[in-house]
């Protein structure tokens, strides 16, 4: 099912490096497999078991339809079969047995997409016990993985479901210059991690620049104590990754079932995913002329930089993000809360967007990424004023496709075309209405929230018998 | 040519080309008058000195007044923030540029934010080009669950900014006083009805003794004014246990009066709040268990504490109190997608402010007598979409520029790496 680029991702981690992507036999992280008697391992050690919830087939009759890649449509007809979009266009014939829904004064996107979230890491409630996002310990903690972390019964998910969030991305925390790992997650219930985890989504690399790295060490005492200390640390772990990465092709490359391999090492396992271009760089950075740098630190190494988060200076280095094919995710209007931060404004996303650099929305945020149609258009009537013309149609890419792109998932999700997850928000206004909510959430073609039916609404074990069970 | 345009770019930004108050008329919009004219589809507002003199249908303006048009747009009371640290931070996570609190100080209710406010602070004109005209300036809680007191002030970036200080007193019995106070809601509810004790026998009790029970003589001096109700009390509670103890506690102080500010968990207590006749600070957005504090909290909290008839300000707790202030509409917005009617939402960032702290007759309205504060907007301000396009304070008009704005023109376009430098 998976196409085009996403092909090559089924097998994440080492073991594609050889061009053998080989299946490995038991899972336990490292073992011998492919008759060649080579150690290999396992890329996909906490494999996902998600599965869709059912779905009946649903023909959405006479809305206005974004598609999530430019086109606005109205008095259009969504169709939803099997799971995925059978097809969106006018006057659609109803199948035998269809739902249908009346869609007229209504409005549908595909799925909202929050690239940068911290649900499950960072739940509610939020107290001590719950911080599972951060690895504070050592600045270069390549080796955690945010799906460790995900408690699965963080309220969180539900409240952002009721926002139209059928997919996120979870990412560790930005003490460290290697975060970790980040996870990409349907939004759906489930007691275990690996239920939500979305089937062969490519692993990525939270690295973060600036401030917090440096006033997290440097007020121990310990490396980085500054940004020059960030730039050594990065490039002291990417080197030791290309040291390792070479190490392990020339023990593959020799054949030598007798040969000792190298000694494994997790935290480089990550760092080499990245050089082979399987695991995608996400990056946290504020300052146009620390992307720079990272940029040409990419170069450095050779390897891609897929998305800088946070970036609130992006706006000044659009055409360079274009140049270099990497995306921007940012914020409507967080801004000043550090000096990084301090040169915030609302027109940035539009500018990027103008610059022709892919840019989105993110959240960062439990309550942010309930409303993050709101968030893009409040982004793009600033932009529209400030004389930049973007039709509603592409700003809705800026929560939909645009995100999917960053997380390598777009040949999935993120569009209303044929064929891909029937991952589909049915909203009671224009989306970029303060006064729209979501009417009906749909995750593969299964009616997950409907805003009618107190039946349909996840409630997660925390808030069960708690005086707000239940409410949004 | 150059030079030119930098001066005048600069002398907008901070303000200087403010002309003095003199008549002005709003004309050929939608008018939201929070007074009993309602909402009139097509009028006008006519300031005379800084005053409103007329609002509604049927204004007739005098000949060559100064005449905004709002081409049939908006014409609302300025927003009034019920709520901020404007004036107070500039960045939040640098020390050095913040005057919120001070938790080594030795004051408490003695603190007085209108000593650290400054009216040129730089997220006062983005504000004020989101039409926030008013707003209440609060200290936060450092070394007791007593923060200080809090100013009321205009947006206009002038020196004059603060029109009301010593406004209120502000006090923290959440979870988070709980922590000041040593660790536990006992120990912040022991310490304020000690603090309360000596002010209510200040001076007497400091003939003898520096020290109260829990404050010093300077800070009893301070808190007189609140026990004996002349400036109200603004209690941080959020969870309905706590409101039910802050409701008790104002029973058993009938000279003082109280505001509860937080209050996630209002909603539940809300006929009891109504009965008695204190008024609400709340965010509409808090709707997750984000601690044991405010696990009931919800979106439709709004809407049932103004059905059960609970004076209801809001406030943007979730967002920020000094850079993200200007999202208030946004917050009042998602209280009417969620229940509230249009009408109580926009007096919630308005007239009801005003009100609570006691200058309801003066701001928050279009009505005779009120100060000149009018927002033209180009659609409803309620809408995220929507902006001001003109901002007036005592009948001045106000300058749309900010630093973000400025920043936004000078990368709109693209030019040559260096020449960025030179873009004014």
């Amino acid at each position: 099912m998976m196409a085009g680029a996403l092909a090559g991702l089924a097998a994440l981690g080492l073991a594609a490096c050889n061009g053998d992507a080989g299946e490995t036999a038991n899972g336990n992280g490292a073992s011998t497999g492919n008759g060649d008697g080579l150690v290999r391992f396992n890329p996909d050690p906490y494999p996902s078991t998600y599965t869709p919830f059912p779905s009946e087939v649903v023909l959405i009759q006479g809305a206005t339809v974004f598609d999530g890649i430019g086109g606005e449509f109205e008095n259009y007809d969504v169709l939803m079969q099997d799971g995925r979009i059978a097809g969106i266009g006018e006057g659609l014939e109803a199948p035998d047995g269809a739902t249908i829904v009346d869609g007229r004064g209504r409005y549908v996107t595909p799925g909202v997409i929050d690239i940068h979230s911290h649900l499950g890491v960072y739940p509610s409630p939020g107290v001590s016990a719950h911080s599972d996002g951060n690895e504070i310990t050592s600045p270069v903690t390549a080796e955690v993985w945010a799906e460790h972390g995900v408690w699965p019964q963080d309220p969180g998910f539900d409240t952002a479901l009721a926002g139209g969030v059928t997919t996120l991305h979870v990412l560790p925390g930005s003490a460290n210059l290697f975060g970790g790992r980040g996870i990409t997650l349907r939004n759906v219930p489930s007691r275990t991690v690996q239920g939500m985890k979305f089937p062969d989504a490519p692993y990525t690399l939270k690295m973060a620049c600036g401030e917090n790295p440096k006033r997290v060490y440097g007020g121990q005492g310990r490396a980085p104590g500054s940004r020059m200390g960030n730039m050594a640390g990065y490039r002291e772990a990417w080197q030791r990754a290309v040291e390792y990465r070479r190490a392990w092709h020339r023990y593959w490359d020799a054949g030598d079932a007798d040969a000792t391999p190298p000694t494994r090492n997790l935290e480089l396992d990550t760092l080499m995913g990245v050089l082979e271009g399987e695991i995608l760089i996400q990056m946290h950075c504020y300052r146009a002329d620390e992307m720079a740098l990272v940029l040409d630190m990419a170069d450095e190494f050779d390897y891609q930089v897929t998305t800088f988060h946070h970036a609130v200076e992006a706006y000044k280095i659009g055409d360079m993000l274009a140049e270099r094919d990497v995306c921007a995710a940012v914020w409507a209007d967080w801004g000043g809360f550090k000096m990084e931060a301090y040169d915030s404004i609302n027109e940035n996303l539009a500018l990027v967007h103008a610059a022709g650099a892919c840019a989105m929305i993110h959240s960062d945020d439990q309550l942010g990424i309930q409303r993050l149609n709101q968030e893009v258009a409040k982004a793009l009537a600033a932009g529209r004023r400030l004389g930049i013309e973007v039709s509603d149609g592409e700003a809705v890419a800026w929560f939909t496709s645009n995100p999917a792109r960053g997380l390598g998932i777009f040949d999935e999700t993120g569009s209303l075309e044929a064929g891909k997850r029937a991952d589909v928000v049915l909203w009671s206004a224009h989306p970029f209405s303060t006064y729209a909510v979501a009417d009906h959430v749909y995750i593969d073609g299964a009616l997950m929230f409907d805003r009618e039916d107190p039946a349909r609404r996840t409630v997660r074990d925390f808030t069960l018998g708690q005086p707000g069970e239940g409410v949004l | 040519m150059m030079k030119s345009l930098i001066s005048a770019a600069a002398l907008a930004a901070i303000g200087l080309g403010a002309a003095s108050a003199q008549t002005i008329a709003v004309t050929n919009g939608r008018v939201v008058t929070n007074s009993d004219a309602g909402i009139v589809e097509s009028g006008s507002v006519l300031i005379r000195d800084g005053v409103i003199v007329a609002a509604g249908a049927n204004v007739s303006i005098p000949d060559g007044v100064e005449t905004v048009d709002a081409n049939g747009g908006w014409i609302t009371p300025g927003i009034f923030h019920p709520h901020t640290q404007l004036g107070l931070i500039e960045v939040a996570l640098e020390s050095s540029t913040s005057d919120a609190s001070a938790p080594g100080a030795s004051f408490t209710a003695a603190i007085d934010v209108a000593d650290g406010f400054n009216p040129a602070g730089g997220h006062i004109p983005d504000s004020r080009r989101r039409g926030i005209t008013r707003f209440a300036v609060f200290p936060s809680t450092g070394s007791g669950v007593i923060g200080g007191r809090g100013a009321l002030a205009n947006s206009s970036g002038q020196p004059d900014s603060i029109f009301d200080d010593r406004t209120f007193l502000y006090v923290d019995l959440s979870q988070s006083g709980a922590s000041t106070a040593g660790g536990s809601r006992n120990a912040a509810w022991a310490y304020l009805r000690a603090a309360f004790e000596d002010a209510r026998f200040y001076p007497g009790r400091f003939m003898s003794h520096h020290e109260g029970d829990a404050i010093n003589r300077f800070d009893a001096a301070s808190l007189v004014s609140a026990v004996r109700g002349e400036i109200p009390i603004v209690l941080q509670v959020e969870r309905a246990s706590d409101i039910r103890r802050a409701l008790r506690f104002a029973q058993q102080h009938p000279s003082a009066r109280f505001i509860l500010a937080g209050a996630a968990e209002s909603w539940m207590v809300a006929d009891e709040i109504a009965a008695a006749g204190i008024p609400v600070i709340m965010d509409p957005l808090r709707n997750l268990p984000a601690s044991f504090d405010v696990l009931a909290a919800r979106l439709d909290a709004p809407a049932r504490l103004h059905a059960a008839g609970v004076q209801t300000a809001y406030t943007t707790i979730s967002a920020d109190l000094y850079f993200n202030p200007r999202l208030i509409t946004q917050h009042a917005g998602n209280a009417v997608a969620h229940g509230a009617s249009w009408e109580d939402a926009f007096r919630a960032i308005t007239l009801t402010p005003a009100e609570i702290y006691g200058v309801g007759d003066r701001y928050g309205a279009l009505a005779d007598g009120y100060a000149g504060d009018v927002v033209i907007w180009d659609g409803d301000p309620l809408e995220v979409m929507s902006a001001p396009v003109a901002v007036i304070i005592d009948g001045v008009s106000q300058s749309m520029i900010s630093r973000q704005s400025r920043l936004a023109e000078r990368y709109a376009e693209r030019v040559p790496d260096g020449q960025y430098g030179y873009r004014h």
